[in-house]
């Protein structure tokens, strides 16, 4: 009965969204205020239907209902609470549902915060958003219903696929949407503003906390990801340069560039045309990631449900949405009125050097994913495409965005003076050389790549420092004149000063895992030793357990250092017997600077165990740097000035205050 | 600068920008591609030896054998057609069972596969896309929908 509600539920938010589609658009367009004023019951109403279609599908999977098909196939009654909940959006139509809920929320706080939206510019972007639901509501009712009934309904389910049985994958995939869906809403502003002809600042205040929460929660997604990656799949590894994590990874590129050009408009009034294709690229590729990951038209280390006819729906949706966006682009940008003039040297400047470079990247990877699909489709020639292709094409598009990245903020808007930035970067100089220094002394003996990689890591930690100790005159005035000044300075500086440091810190773990990373395999009875990087790991003992669903083997793994104890960890090999799967659970023991990585491969007590040890310096850096650009972001989020319900008519005089405020 | 000719400067940057990325793709491709192979295909083309490829498959029933020391394996790729030895050093993946769809990448030296990598998919029922083309190719498919 529940399962039903939630169907029904769900077919009343698409007529919902039918309605919120097309009268709020002819209401702006014939400035009818009631037309218009529809939008907003109708975004709440829309998000209370899905509200329920999602509660429907959760309890039936708390519940254990296998009458219901979709429960039956991916869950099971012995699983842990958590892993029924998340096994709501563990399999492809649930993870469908969860993506409408986040579309439909994100409407529904427009139509809650945006109380100060000019009435057309709120009514136009509130339609556009519902028709994308409208799409994706149709797609799921259409070809991926997850509320059809099996009769007569099995025992027990079938178990969700014990990978995805996990604290990391239960709220990946959340955060992920989140992210690609927020961009929607950058989608949304920018068709708006599209229909009416019109791009201000006051345009750019409103898109750009969207954008921000949609890239937060993109960054941490990918993090999870990838963290998942590191210590479930049991390769020592964090990033494949996969397909599907390619899918993930540009709409994070083109939202960035969008996050910063975002800027200008709101703080120049430059750049309009040129955000506003942005916004639609970014939630292009946002598309373009859910069509390849449901499409399977790729072949990836990671799995998903497969089915063609669901991908060419989705293409479809893809080619609709973007390709109409585009035209409405290419009709209306011509007509926008020219922004505000900047030298090439200047804070814009740097900001468009910035988008270029992140397009240009954008563009590696996405060719590198691509190719292969396109040699397929044209000469049946099947190749791949891996991290070497990556290695030489998308990292020396960072080089220079690196390198600019520490000289960009110092630059003055409209007219910046480059020497004046060179010599206060001196700090950046000094802190880049001594790292390399000290790099090149502790590696001597080994290839020069890593040096490289931290002497840019040290320009930008430098460079970031220096800029924002100017900002509160550090130094240079008395500390307590600093720390006021410090106060007093804008959250959305304290934001942009963190993602910068993160990403610097970042480098380093990326380039030091990369270049030191030492494997060891080894097959291993009871008692045997062997040595990685200076430590000592013994198979102690390897005993037979149960779990809740699973059975497990769990190795005890005792590691010393010069012969001292250091800890024990515990690798598991696991069994899941309903979907005759065995798992692989690593075992790490971190410091600060570096992971011993260890898991357990097949084995038995005569023969002994396949061992593989890893370790793998600086990766806790990775992890590090992505938390502190999450947190930068959250803080830049929190900024006054920001806020999403902010009064609207101030803006103007707020653009004047923050100008004078940056160039100060 | 007139805002036009600025303009120009612009788009003039984007595309010299675009170029040279097209550039070091088509560059990085040509040493970089890993081109894929069904035992059947590697009978009458010749490869590198030096070159990283892949070959695609299903092992081949009880051909999996280990090594004395426990860390290598060897095994038989095929496409019910022709197959191919390989050997590989270090943990297979969870999913690698005899009967099921692989992938090896690594050098052929001399009729023999030595494999750097062996992938095998998560889900069970999931059989790597080109290795469900070659199975169709040497008219040996007979999978269900799930490809």
């Amino acid at each position: 009965m529940i399962a039903e509600l939630g169907h029904y539920a769900l077919v009343l938010a698409l007529l919902i969204a039918l309605v919120q589609t097309t009268v709020p658009l002819y209401g702006a367009a014939k400035n009818d205020f009631s037309l218009m004023g529809v939008a907003q019951p109708a975004a709440t109403a829309q998000f209370i239907a899905i509200a329920i279609a999602f509660g429907a599908l959760t309890h039936a999977y708390v519940t254990s209902d296998f009458s219901v098909i979709n429960v039956a196939e991916n869950s099971h009654s012995l699983k842990p609470l958590l892993y029924k909940i998340s096994g709501v959006w563990g399999n492809h139509e649930g993870s469908m549902i969860l993506w409408v809920l986040i579309l439909a929320l994100f409407g529904f706080a427009v139509a809650q915060f945006g109380i100060h939206l000019p009435p057309t510019l709120k009514a136009r972007v509130l339609s556009v958003q519902a028709s994308i639901g409208v799409a994706f509501l149709g797609f799921i009712l259409l070809t991926s219903n997850p509320f059809l009934r099996l009769d007569p309904a099995p025992i027990d389910g079938r178990d969700l696929n014990p990978l995805l049985q996990d604290p990391g994958l239960a709220f990946h995939p959340p955060m992920l949407y989140l992210g690609y869906v927020g961009f929607s809403m950058a989608f949304s502003f920018a068709v708006a503003a599209l229909i009416e002809g019109r791009v201000d600042p006051a345009w750019a205040r409103w898109v750009r906390p969207w954008t921000l929460a949609a890239w937060i929660a993109l960054t941490a997604g990918i993090t999870l990801g990838s963290w998942w990656a590191y210590y479930e799949l049991g390769w020592g590894g964090w990033w494949y340069w996969d397909p599907v994590e390619n899918a993930s990874f540009m709409p994070w590129l083109s939202g960035t560039a969008l996050l910063h050009s975002a800027v200008v408009v709101e703080k120049r009034d430059a750049l309009k045309s040129w955000t506003i294709l942005l916004a639609i690229l970014t939630f292009a590729l946002s598309l373009m990631g859910t069509f390849l990951v449901r499409s399977g038209v790729l072949t990836s280390v990671h799995a998903f449900a497969v089915d063609p006819e669901r991908g060419l729906y989705i293409l479809a949706i893809l080619v609709l949405f973007v390709g109409g966006a585009l035209i409405m682009f290419a009709l209306r940008a011509p007509s926008m009125k020219l922004g505000g003039l900047f030298q090439p040297i200047s804070r814009e400047g740097g900001l468009v050097m910035n988008n270029l470079l992140l397009s240009v990247a954008t563009a590696t990877v996405f060719i590198g994913t691509l190719y292969p699909l396109f040699l397929d489709a044209t000469t049946g020639q099947k190749v791949s495409v891996g991290p070497p292709f990556f290695n030489a094409t998308f990292v020396p598009v960072m080089i220079p965005l690196v390198l600019l990245m520490a000289i960009g903020p110092m630059l003055a808007w409209k007219r910046g003076d480059l020497s004046a930035a060179m010599s206060r970067l001196w700090f950046a100089v000094a802190l880049s050389f001594g790292i390399s220094i000290f790099v090149f002394w502790l590696h001597s003996d080994e290839p020069l790549t890593p040096v490289i990689g931290f002497a840019l890591a040290g320009w930008l930690a430098g460079g970031t420092l220096k800029e924002f100790a100017d900002r509160i005159a550090l130094f240079r005035d008395q500390l307590s004149k600093s720390l006021s000044k410090a106060r007093r300075l804008p959250r959305s500086a304290y934001g942009m000063t963190l993602a910068h440091l993160g990403l610097s810190i970042f480098i380093c773990g990326a380039v030091a895992d990369s270049a030191w990373r030492t494997e060891v395999v080894i097959n291993a009875k009871e008692r045997n030793t062997t040595s990685i990087a200076g430590f000592e790991a013994e198979l102690e003992t390897v005993d037979r357990l149960e779990g809740p669903n699973y059975h497990l083997e769990r190795a005890t793994v005792v590691i010393r250092k010069n012969g001292e104890y250091v800890t024990r960890v515990f690798p598991e090999r696991r069994f899941y017997p309903v979907q005759q799967m065995p798992t692989t659970e690593a075992a790490i023991y971190t410091t600060f600077l570096a992971d011993i990585y260890v898991s357990l491969g097949e084995g038995s007590k005569d023969q002994g165990w396949t061992l593989r040890l890893w370790y793998n310096p600086l990766i806790p850096w990775i992890w590090a740097g992505c938390l502190i650009m999450v947190l930068g972001g959250l803080i830049s989020l929190s900024d006054r000035r920001l806020r999403i319900g902010a009064p609207f008519k101030r803006a103007h005089k707020k653009v004047k205050e923050n100008g004078l405020l940056e160039n100060a | 600068m007139t805002p036009k000719r600025r303009r120009l400067t612009m788009v003039g940057l984007g595309l010299l920008m675009i170029a040279a990325a097209t550039a070091l793709a088509l560059n990085a491709f040509e040493d970089t591609l890993v081109f894929f192979y069904s035992p059947t295909d590697l009978i009458d083309t010749k490869t590198n030896p030096k070159k990283q490829i892949r070959v695609g498959g299903l092992v081949e029933e009880k051909s999996l054998l280990k090594s004395n020391d426990g860390l290598s394996v060897s095994f038989t790729i095929t496409d019910l057609d022709n197959s191919l030895p390989v050997i590989f050093k270090g943990a297979l993946p969870d999913l690698f069972r005899e009967g099921q769809g692989v992938v090896a990448e690594g050098y052929l030296v001399g009729g023999l596969f030595q494999a750097k990598h062996v992938l095998a998919k998560h889900d069970e029922n999931y059989m790597p896309k080109e290795v469900a083309d070659s199975l169709k190719k040497s008219g040996k498919w007979k999978g269900g929908n799930k490809q």
